[in-house]
C-alpha cells in the first residue's frame, strides 16, 4: 500500500477542487446531476479519508502519509504535507461535515438558488480547509488558508441574509488584515532560520537562534493572523455578523471548520516554532480567552436572534479551546483539539437546526418563537439534546474538552505562573455556569411553553428525511464522543504528549 | 605632425550584436515608409506588422543571442558604445514582450477612440528600441541618446488622445519635466567625464581600479545627478511628481506599456552605470538607492491610499513598485539584481493586464476611471471584476501569484546583504499597499449598480486584442507565481554572466 501512503492526502485534498473544475462544464439547469456530482466528489474524499483512518498507525507519534516534493524551489517553498494526531481528527471532521453539508443543501438552496455555483464554491472551500490542516510548509499553508477566504466570502455575500454585503466584506477584511501580518511573520521566520526554510517541521525541530524580543514580535504577527480567525476577543466582531447573514451551510462550515484554522495555526505553527515567545504570550492569550468566555456568554444572554446567539456562544467555546492552548501543556492541547472537534460537531449541528427552524418559521427572532416541543417535537428534541451538548453536559461531546481544558489550567506548563492560570480557571468555571444559563434560557423561550398565537393552527413540518440523513451522524457523534472521549484523546495524545512535553518541558 | 596624417581607425561595426534592435527599428521605419506611400484604412495591418516585428526581434534575441551571451563574456561593439551580454539580451527580450502586449492593447483602443493613426505603432517600436539600446549602452552618451529616443516617443504617446485635455496635459507635463531632468542627467554625465576622463562605462570601472581620487566631490556629484535623471524615469520619490498626472491623463494602453518600459530601461541603465561602472563608489550610491527605495515604497503606498481615481491610484502603486525594485538594486549584488529583473518581468505582465481591464471598463473616452464607477462592478461585469481583483492581489504580492515571488526574491537579495531595515520597511509598505488595493476590491464587490443606470445599460466591450492580453497576462502571473524557476534561472544567468 505504498502508493496509498504517498498519495492519499493529495487525493483527498484535491479531489474536491478538481471536481469543481469538472462541474463548471455541467450545464446550470441540470441540477440533479450537479448535486449528485458534488455528493460523489465529497464522498470520494471521505472514502480516501476513511482509508487513511484505517492505514494510520495509531501507536506512532509524528507525521504519517508524508509527502515532501519540490514546488517553488526559488523561494524554497515545498509541497510538504502530512498528517498526525493533531490534524487527523480535524481533517476527518472536515471531510465529514462537507458531505453532510452537500446532503443538507439538497433541497435547501437559499435565494438566489444557483446550485451550480453554490456547490462549486463549497468544493473549493473544502480543498482549502483540508489543505490547511495537512500543509507543513508555511507558504503552502498560507495559500490554503487564503483559498478558504474567497468561497466563503461569496457564500455569505451572494446567498446570505439581508445584510450580507456588510457581513461578507467585514469577514473578508478582518481575515485578510490578520493574514497580512501572518505572512510578514512567515517571511520573517524564513529569513531568521539558518538555513532559510519555510518547512514547518524543520523550523520546529531545529529551533531558531534568535533573541526573545524578536521572537515575541514575530509571534505577534502570527497571533494577529490566527486570533482573528479563531476569533478571540476583541477580534471577534466579524463573527456574529458573518454567522447571522451566512446561509445555513455557510454557517455550519464557518463554525465547524473555519474557526479551527486559527486554533490549529497556534498548535501547528506558533507554539512549536516560537516556544519562548509563546511562554511570554501565554498569560495574555489565556486572559483574552477567559474574557472571551465571559463576554461571549453575557452577549448570548442579551441576544434575540437565534443564529446570533449561537455565534456568540462560539466565541465562548473557542475561549475554552484557547485557554487549553495557552496552558502550553499536553493536557491543555489535547483538550483544545478535542474542543475543536466537539465544537465543530455540536455548533455545526446547532446551525443546521437554526437553518431548519428559520425555514419553518421564517424568523429567527427568539421572542416570537416558542412551544417547539408541542408543535415540532422531533426538531425540538434534537435542539434540546444539542443545546445540552453545547452547554457542556457530561456524557455529551461538549463536556470532555472544556473540562480537560480547565483541568490543564490548574497546572500550566513550567515557566508559567500557576496562580494566574488558576484565576483563569475560576473565571472559566463561572463561564460554564453562564453558558448553562443562556442555553437553558434560550431553550425555555424557544422550545418550552405554549405555542405562541402567531403559530397556532399553522402546520409546521417536523424533521424530514434529508435532514435526518445529514444530522444523524452528527447527533450520534455528539453522544459517542461524550461517552467515549478516548476515541479522540487517544489519537491526539500519541502525538501531542511527546511533541509538546519536548518543547515546553 | 598633424592629426590628419594619422590613420583614423575605422570603427568596428558588428551588426550581429544588434540584430534585434535593427529588426525593431526597421519595422518602425517600414511602417513610416508604408504610410508615406499608401495608408491602409484599417490600422490592424500595421498592428500586425508591429507585433510581428516585436515577435521576430524577441525570438532572434532568444534563439540567436541568448545562448551566446550566457556562455561567454560580454561582447562590445561599435567601439565600445554598446555591450551585448546576458543582462542586455534579457532586457531586449522583455521589451519585445512588453511591445507585443502594447500593440495588442492599442489596436482596439485606437479604433474605438477614432485615433487610428498607424504612427502610434511606429512610435511604439522606436520607444522599444530606445529601451533596448539603453540596456546595451556601454557609454554614457549612448545612455543619454537611448533615453531620449525612449522619452520623446513616450511624450508623444502620452498626448495621443489629443482631443482630450487631460491627455494633452499629460504629454506636456511629461515633456517639460522630462526635458528638465534629461538636462540634469546630461550635466551629471559631464561631471563624470570631467572627473574620470572617460564616458565608457567599462572604462570607468577600470579608471577606479587604477586610480584613487583624492577628492571624489566631482565624481560623486556627477553620479548623483545621473541617478536623479534615471530616478525620474522610474518615478521614484522624490522625482515622482509627474507620474500621477501622466498616468491619469495618458491613454490606458500607453500607461500599461509606459509604466513597464520606462522602468525596465531606467533600471537597466542604473544597474549598468552603478554596478558595472561605478562599483568602486558603492558606499556612495548605496545610500542614495536606499533613500529612493524607502521613500518610494512608503510615500507611494501612503498616497495611493487616498486616491479616488483608479489610474491615479495605479500611478502611486507603480511608484511603490519602483521602490521594491530599487531594493534589488540597492542590494548591490547579483542576487538582488536578478531579483529586480524578475520583478520587472512580472510587473510588465501585471501592469499590462491591469490596464487592459481599466481600458475596457473605461469605455469610450475612458470616462469611467473613478472609484465611483467601479462600485458594484462585480454585479455588472463579473469576469472583468474577477480578473482585476486577481491583478490587484498579484500587485499586492499575495502568495500564489508572481507578485509574491517577485517581492520575495528582491527581499532575499537584500537579506543576503544583511539589509534587514530595507526588508522591514518593505514589508510594512507591502502591508499598507495591500489596503489600497483592497479598498478598490471591496468597492467592486460592495454595492449593487442600481444607482448607476448609465453604467448598468452598456456593458464594457472586451475586444480581441485586450482579451488576448488578459489571457496571456493572467496565465503568466499564475505560472510565474507557481512555477517561477525557469525565469528565475534565466534572470540569474543574465546577471551572473557579467
Amino acid at each position: 500500500m505504498e502508493w496509498f501512503e504517498d498519495s492519499a492526502l493529495t487525493i483527498a485534498t484535491f479531489v474536491p477542487i478538481v471536481g469543481a473544475i469538472i462541474m463548471l462544464v455541467i450545464p446550470k439547469d441540470k441540477e440533479d446531476q450537479l448535486k449528485a456530482t458534488a455528493l460523489i466528489l465529497t464522498l470520494i474524499s471521505l472514502a480516501v479519508g476513511i482509508g487513511i483512518l484505517f492505514q494510520y498507525d495509531y501507536s506512532r507519534a509524528g507525521l504519517q502519509f508524508e509527502v515532501d516534493a519540490s514546488w517553488i524551489s526559488a523561494i524554497n517553498a515545498r509541497y510538504h504535507v502530512g498528517i498526525d494526531g493533531i490534524s487527523l481528527p480535524l481533517y476527518m471532521m472536515t471531510l465529514g461535515i462537507t458531505v453532510l453539508c452537500v446532503i443538507y443543501s439538497w433541497n435547501h438552496f437559499p435565494e438566489p438558488h444557483n446550485p451550480k455555483m453554490f456547490l462549486i464554491l463549497l468544493l473549493i472551500l473544502e480543498t482549502g480547509m483540508l489543505g490547511t490542516f495537512v500543509a507543513l510548509d508555511l507558504i503552502l499553508f498560507f495559500v490554503f488558508f487564503e483559498i478558504v477566504l474567497l468561497p466563503m466570502y461569496f457564500l455569505i455575500g451572494i446567498w446570505g441574509g439581508p445584510n450580507r454585503k456588510y457581513a461578507s466584506i467585514k469577514f473578508f477584511l478582518f481575515t485578510l488584515f490578520g493574514s497580512a501580518f501572518m505572512l510578514v511573520s512567515f517571511i520573517a521566520l524564513y529569513f531568521l532560520a539558518e538555513p532559510h526554510t519555510f518547512d514547518i517541521v524543520r523550523l520546529a525541530d531545529e529551533g531558531l537562534d534568535i533573541a526573545r524580543s524578536t521572537a515575541v514580535w514575530v509571534f505577534a504577527g502570527l497571533f494577529l493572523g490566527f486570533a482573528i480567525k479563531v476569533p478571540m476577543f476583541p477580534f471577534h466582531t466579524w463573527l456574529p455578523d458573518a454567522h447571522t447573514e451566512a446561509p445555513t451551510v455557510g454557517s455550519v462550515v464557518l463554525a465547524a471548520v473555519l474557526l479551527k484554522l486559527g486554533t490549529y495555526g497556534f498548535v501547528r505553527i506558533a507554539l512549536p516554532i516560537l516556544p519562548e515567545a509563546a511562554q511570554t504570550w501565554a498569560p495574555w492569550i489565556g486572559l483574552l480567552a477567559v474574557i472571551g468566555i465571559i463576554y461571549g456568554s453575557l452577549c448570548c444572554l442579551a441576544q434575540t436572534d437565534f443564529k446570533r446567539l449561537i455565534a456568540f456562544s462560539s466565541v465562548g467555546h473557542m475561549g475554552f479551546v484557547m485557554l487549553g492552548i495557552a496552558t502550553l501543556t499536553p493536557t491543555g492541547i489535547n483538550a483544545a483539539i478535542f474542543g475543536m472537534v466537539a465544537h465543530g460537531i455540536v455548533t455545526g449541528m446547532l446551525f443546521f437546526v437554526a437553518g431548519s427552524m428559520h425555514e419553518r418559521y421564517h424568523t429567527r427572532d427568539i421572542p416570537r418563537l416558542g412551544g417547539m416541543i408541542s408543535s415540532i417535537p422531533r426538531l425540538a428534541g434534537i435542539l434540546v439534546l444539542i443545546s445540552f451538548a453545547s452547554l457542556g453536559l457530561p456524557a455529551l461531546a461538549g463536556f470532555p474538552g472544556e473540562f480537560t481544558s480547565m483541568l490543564a489550567a490548574y497546572e500550566p506548563a513550567a515557566g508559567l505562573d500557576a496562580a494566574v492560570f488558576r484565576t483563569f480557571l475560576i473565571v472559566a468555571a463561572i463561564g460554564t455556569v453562564l453558558t448553562a444559563g443562556y442555553m437553558l434560557y434560550m431553550l425555555q423561550r424557544v422550545a418550552q411553553g405554549p405555542i405562541p398565537v402567531e403559530w397556532e393552527g399553522k402546520r409546521l413540518h417536523d424533521v424530514n428525511a434529508v435532514e435526518y440523513v445529514s444530522w444523524v451522524p452528527l447527533i450520534a457523534l455528539t453522544v459517542v464522543l461524550g461517552v467515549f472521549p478516548g476515541i479522540v484523546f487517544n489519537v491526539t495524545n500519541e502525538t501531542v504528549a511527546p511533541f509538546f512535553s519536548g518543547i515546553f518541558g | 605632425m598633424s592629426v590628419l596624417a594619422q590613420a583614423i581607425p575605422a570603427p568596428q561595426t558588428d551588426y550581429t550584436t544588434i540584430i534585434p534592435e535593427l529588426i525593431v527599428l526597421g519595422t518602425g521605419l517600414l511602417i513610416v515608409l508604408m504610410l508615406a506611400i499608401r495608408r491602409f484604412s484599417n490600422i490592424g495591418w500595421y498592428a500586425l506588422i508591429a507585433a510581428l516585428g516585436f515577435a521576430a526581434a524577441g525570438i532572434v534575441a532568444y534563439v540567436d543571442l541568448w545562448p551566446e551571451v550566457t556562455d561567454g563574456a560580454a561582447t562590445y561593439a561599435f567601439s565600445g558604445m554598446v555591450a551585448a551580454d546576458g543582462f542586455s539580451t534579457f532586457v531586449v527580450i522583455l521589451s519585445c514582450v512588453a511591445g507585443v502586449l502594447a500593440v495588442l492593447l492599442a489596436n482596439s483602443y485606437l479604433k474605438r477612440e477614432g485615433l487610428d493613426k498607424a504612427e502610434y505603432f511606429a512610435l511604439l517600436l522606436f520607444s522599444a528600441a530606445g529601451v533596448q539600446f539603453m540596456a546595451m549602452a556601454n557609454n554614457l552618451v549612448m545612455v543619454f541618446l537611448a533615453l531620449e529616443i525612449l522619452s520623446v516617443c513616450l511624450y508623444v504617446l502620452s498626448a495621443w488622445n489629443r482631443d482630450k485635455f487631460a491627455s494633452q496635459e499629460a504629454g506636456m507635463k511629461y515633456l517639460l519635466l522630462g526635458a528638465y531632468t534629461s538636462a540634469i542627467m546630461l550635466f551629471g554625465i559631464s561631471f563624470l567625464y570631467g572627473g574620470t576622463g572617460t564616458l565608457n562605462i567599462a572604462a570607468l570601472a577600470q579608471f577606479f581600479a587604477r586610480n584613487v581620487l583624492e577628492n571624489q566631490g566631482l565624481v560623486f556629484l556627477g553620479m548623483a545627478l545621473v541617478v536623479v535623471g534615471l530616478a525620474f524615469k522610474i518615478a521614484a520619490v522624490p522625482f515622482h511628481m509627474w507620474a500621477p498626472d501622466v498616468y491619469q491623463g495618458a491613454p490606458a494602453p500607453v500607461v500599461g506599456y509606459m509604466a513597464a518600459a520606462a522602468k525596465i530601461a531606467a533600471f537597466a541603465a542604473l544597474f549598468r552605470i552603478l554596478f558595472l561602472g561605478l562599483s568602486a563608489m558603492e558606499v556612495d550610491w548605496k545610500p542614495l538607492l536606499w533613500g529612493l527605495a524607502i521613500l518610494s515604497m512608503i510615500v507611494g503606498s501612503l498616497l495611493a491610499l487616498v486616491q479616488s481615481d483608479v489610474k491615479r491610484m495605479m500611478a502611486y502603486s507603480s511608484i511603490s513598485h519602483a521602490g521594491f525594485i530599487a531594493i534589488g538594486v540597492a542590494a548591490a549584488s547579483a542576487e538582488g539584481m536578478s531579483g529586480a529583473l524578475f520583478y520587472l518581468v512580472t510587473y510588465t505582465f501585471m501592469i499590462a493586464g491591469a490596464f487592459a481591464v481599466i481600458d475596457c471598463i473605461g469605455r469610450k473616452d475612458e470616462q469611467y476611471t473613478k472609484y465611483e464607477d467601479y462600485r458594484g462592478l462585480f454585479a455588472r461585469e463579473p469576469l472583468l471584476a474577477a480578473i482585476l481583483t486577481f491583478f490587484l492581489f498579484a500587485l499586492a504580492g499575495i502568495p500564489g501569484t508572481s507578485g509574491f515571488v517577485a517581492k520575495f526574491v528582491v527581499f532575499e537579495g537584500a537579506a543576503e546583504g544583511g539589509q534587514w531595515a530595507l526588508i522591514g520597511i518593505g514589508t510594512v509598505a507591502a502591508v499598507i499597499a495591500l489596503f489600497f488595493y483592497l479598498r478598490l476590491i471591496v468597492l467592486m464587490y460592495m454595492q449593487d449598480s442600481t444607482e448607476r443606470p448609465d453604467l448598468a445599460e452598456t456593458r464594457a466591450r472586451v475586444a480581441a486584442g485586450p482579451a488576448v492580453v488578459l489571457a496571456v497576462t493572467v496565465a503568466a502571473t499564475v505560472l510565474l507565481g507557481i512555477l517561477p524557476q525557469g525565469l528565475l534561472d534565466m534572470a540569474g544567468q543574465a546577471v551572473f554572466a557579467l
